[in-house]
């Protein structure tokens, strides 16, 4: 092979190589941040979470009660101010627990059914004991709670948590 | 593995002509003339691929509304990650775009490369001219600020002076002469929906009659063996893009690009200014008063769009080198040096109210806080506490986390603590803060505002406002005026005072109040330049 066919080849290996090199370095200085703007969560905005939704003085034990608050929700840019529910069990120890209104299997409302002492979720019939606990159908865990407290006489919600697992 | 790869390809070449195409297409023979002067086609349609890809990014995050396109806005700049960037990328590549189009224009031009047979790929490149200006146009309203709705209205007057089509344009643009909720979902319409698909169109029919004609040769070409497009050609419009790219990207990263306060309708102080390529266009009208104003505004840009597209046949002389272009040459280097001359004066003219505006693009957290808390960050800055201290676990230094609970007492035990560190702290090597009790106490409370999730915003809080807190502080205004809840109402509040009052106002108001407002028990201020300019861009940053 002559001397300038040797270097025509490696001028056009060259030439090639920097395309795909600089097209790579292109498509990921793109990417890569498309990737972060789409997948990572948006930075949480400060919100005071804890809302006053009844009086526990007005609990009897053991018998859960659904209540009706409003609470801001950020959603996005907007911070909306909307209307939540909690099934609110006041235990025998006087302990309260809230749970989240939706069944945790597909998100359907549930209620209480008083004559099987249960709550019932009318979609796909999972059932949970009084303490939120999975007593059959599909719900694959037991009902989300509230962070709750109690200040004097008024209870306060904090945010929805699932619980933990039992050990 | 290699067979296998080659047997998949050949399928796929079999069904659909794919590889036969590209080939066709990266193996086109081009002129021994061609080079690095023709790469800003390619940069050009790269760039609109990039604006393709931010906007689209843009809009899964942006509510095209006028009642949500701002806050979304800000909720991308200051909450998603990336966002800054890819607003970034989005802004600077429409700028950049118009430059490299301009500069394609400008080659082809000078070059004769629009002579026969490629008369039509000029005029569809001049018409790709117009739609990029038409997207800068457009996506100028689209964040919804006062520079976006000020702009937009002279935009949709100026339309609306067209002769005979002029109101059925005011129309189109959403009718009536006022910028609202129509007019924005008609410019929306037209930067998402329309433009895009007849740009492509464009692009698609201009590429096909470069290919169709071939890449125009110079005088000489003919007796030199042709070239292959592929790789040669194509690796230099691939660095003429990286370069390009590697501009932007960082202007994207290092040039913050501002938003403005919200829009808003009633704000009579703005001076609205268009974008920087559209200021020559401007400050022409103003050579136009009056009833010759349509002459600016309408008859001379059409007449300058007429004879861009009618170039080729204005000049329809034979090929000749672009060394003896001369005429050509002149004629590029006059409009250049005419353009320039007007954007300066554009420039130059415009008055300083309009260059003072605060920048809403980053998180305003500092906007609730009280003047006296906004005080302790000025106090803070000035005790370089930065220096030792860490704010929202950003690193480690020698001294504690700032945002952490562990140090946030009363303001007692912190004004102690700043006294005499190591007597309250036993151990602490941190030297004691000679500030008065009043200056600690703006530290103090600054310091107890602090928490991770305003950490950042806090601590970057814009430094008028911390400097004009300082000044409202120690002319105690707070003795007669409430700010954020906080001060006397013997005064009116401060909030919202640019809703109010002009900025000129407050600044002649400080230096005689009962003259503007008759009966006030308000004593005179004698600012200094630099204390005046600080307090009433502070004040005029209140939110309502």
């Amino acid at each position: 092979m002559e001397k300038q066919d040797v270097q025509e080849i490696s001028r056009r290996s060259f030439y090639v190589g920097a395309i795909y090199g600089l097209w790579g370095v292109i498509a990921a200085a793109l990417g890569l941040p498309a990737v972060a703007y789409l997948f990572f969560p948006p930075k949480v905005r400060s919100e005071n979470n804890w809302v006053e939704i009844g009086d526990v003085t007005k609990l009897t034990p053991n018998e859960p009660v659904e209540l009706t608050f409003r609470r801001n929700r950020v959603d996005g840019w907007k911070i909306l101010s909307e209307k939540s529910t909690a099934w609110v069990v006041k235990k025998s120890d006087n302990q309260v627990v809230a749970f989240g209104p939706q069944c945790t299997h597909l998100g359907c409302a549930y209620h209480w059914e008083e004559t099987k002492n249960e709550f019932l979720c009318p979609c796909h019939s999972s059932m949970f004991s009084i303490d939120g606990k999975v007593v059959s159908g599909p719900a694959p865990r037991p009902l989300d709670q509230f962070e709750t407290k109690v200040e004097g006489t008024r209870l306060l919600v904090g945010d929805l948590r699932q619980p933990e697992p039992a050990a | 593995m290699k067979r296998r790869w080659d047997r998949a390809a050949g399928w796929l070449d079999n069904r659909t002509g794919i590889q036969t195409a590209v080939r066709q297409f990266l193996y086109e023979e081009i002129p021994a003339s061609s080079g690095w002067h023709q790469v800003f086609g390619s940069v050009a349609i790269f760039l609109f691929l990039v604006q393709a890809f931010t906007g689209a990014l843009l809009a899964f995050n942006y509510a095209p509304t006028p009642g949500d396109a701002y806050n979304s806005l800000r909720y991308i700049l200051t909450e998603i990650t990336g966002g800054r960037l890819i607003r970034g990328l989005h802004h600077w590549g429409a700028s950049m775009m118009i430059v490299v189009v301009v500069l394609h224009m400008v080659q082809v031009f000078l070059y004769g490369a629009y002579k026969k047979p490629r008369e039509a790929t000029w005029m569809v490149g001049v018409v790709l001219l117009l739609v990029t200006l038409a997207y800068g146009l457009t996506g100028y309203l689209l964040p919804w600020d006062n520079r976006a709705y000020w702009g937009t209205v002279v935009t949709t007057q100026i339309a609306g002076q067209a002769p005979v089509i002029g109101p059925y344009l005011t129309r189109f643009l959403g009718g009536g002469g006022a910028v609202g909720v129509v007019t924005f979902a008609r410019f929306y319409g037209l930067h998402v929906l329309l433009l895009p698909p007849f740009t492509l169109l464009l692009i698609a029919v201009h590429v096909f009659l470069v290919r169709k004609h071939g890449v125009a040769p110079a005088p000489g070409d003919e007796l030199l063996p042709r070239k292959k497009f592929y790789p040669h050609q194509v690796f230099m419009d691939t660095v003429a893009i990286s370069v390009a790219f590697a501009v932007l990207f960082l202007m994207a990263v290092a040039v913050r690009v501002p938003l403005e306060q919200l829009a808003d309708p009633t704000d009579t102080n703005y001076t609205p200014r268009p974008e920087w390529y559209f200021l020559f266009l401007f400050q022409t009208l103003k050579f136009f008063p009056g009833a010759l104003e349509v002459v600016g505004s309408v008859v001379l840009p059409g007449l300058a769009i007429l004879a861009l597209i009618l170039v080729p046949f204005l000049d329809r002389g034979k090929m000749i080198k672009v060394t003896q272009r001369t005429f050509a040459g002149a004629f590029v280097l006059l409009a250049a040096a005419g353009w320039t001359a007007l954007t300066a004066r554009a420039i130059a003219t415009t008055p300083a109210s309009a260059k003072t505006q605060i920048d809403y693009s980053g998180p305003t957290d500092w906007m609730q806080l009280s003047p006296e808390e906004m005080a302790g960050v000025a106090y803070f800055r000035e005790e370089n506490c930065i220096t030792c201290h860490v704010i929202g676990n950003k690193g480690t230094k020698v001294g504690p986390d700032l945002t952490g609970a562990a140090i946030h007492r009363d303001a007692k035990w912190m004004i102690q603590h700043f006294k005499r560190p190591s007597m309250v702290r036993p151990g602490s090597s941190m030297p004691p803060i000679q500030l008065s009790d009043q200056q600690l106490n703006a530290l103090a409370a600054f310091l107890l505002k602090l928490n991770p999730n305003n950490a950042s915003a806090l601590e970057n809080a814009p430094d008028f406002a911390a400097a004009g807190a300082l000044v409202y502080t120690t002319s105690h205004c707070g003795t007669c005026h409430m700010v954020n809840g906080v001060g006397v109402k013997l005064g009116p509040p401060l909030n919202g005072l640019s809703k109010r009052q002009s900025r000129s106002w407050v600044e002649d108001h400080f230096a005689d109040p009962q003259k503007l407002s008759p009966g006030s028990v308000m004593p005179p201020y004698q600012f200094s330049t630099k204390d005046r300019d600080n307090l009433t861009t502070y004040l005029m940053s209140l939110p309502e």
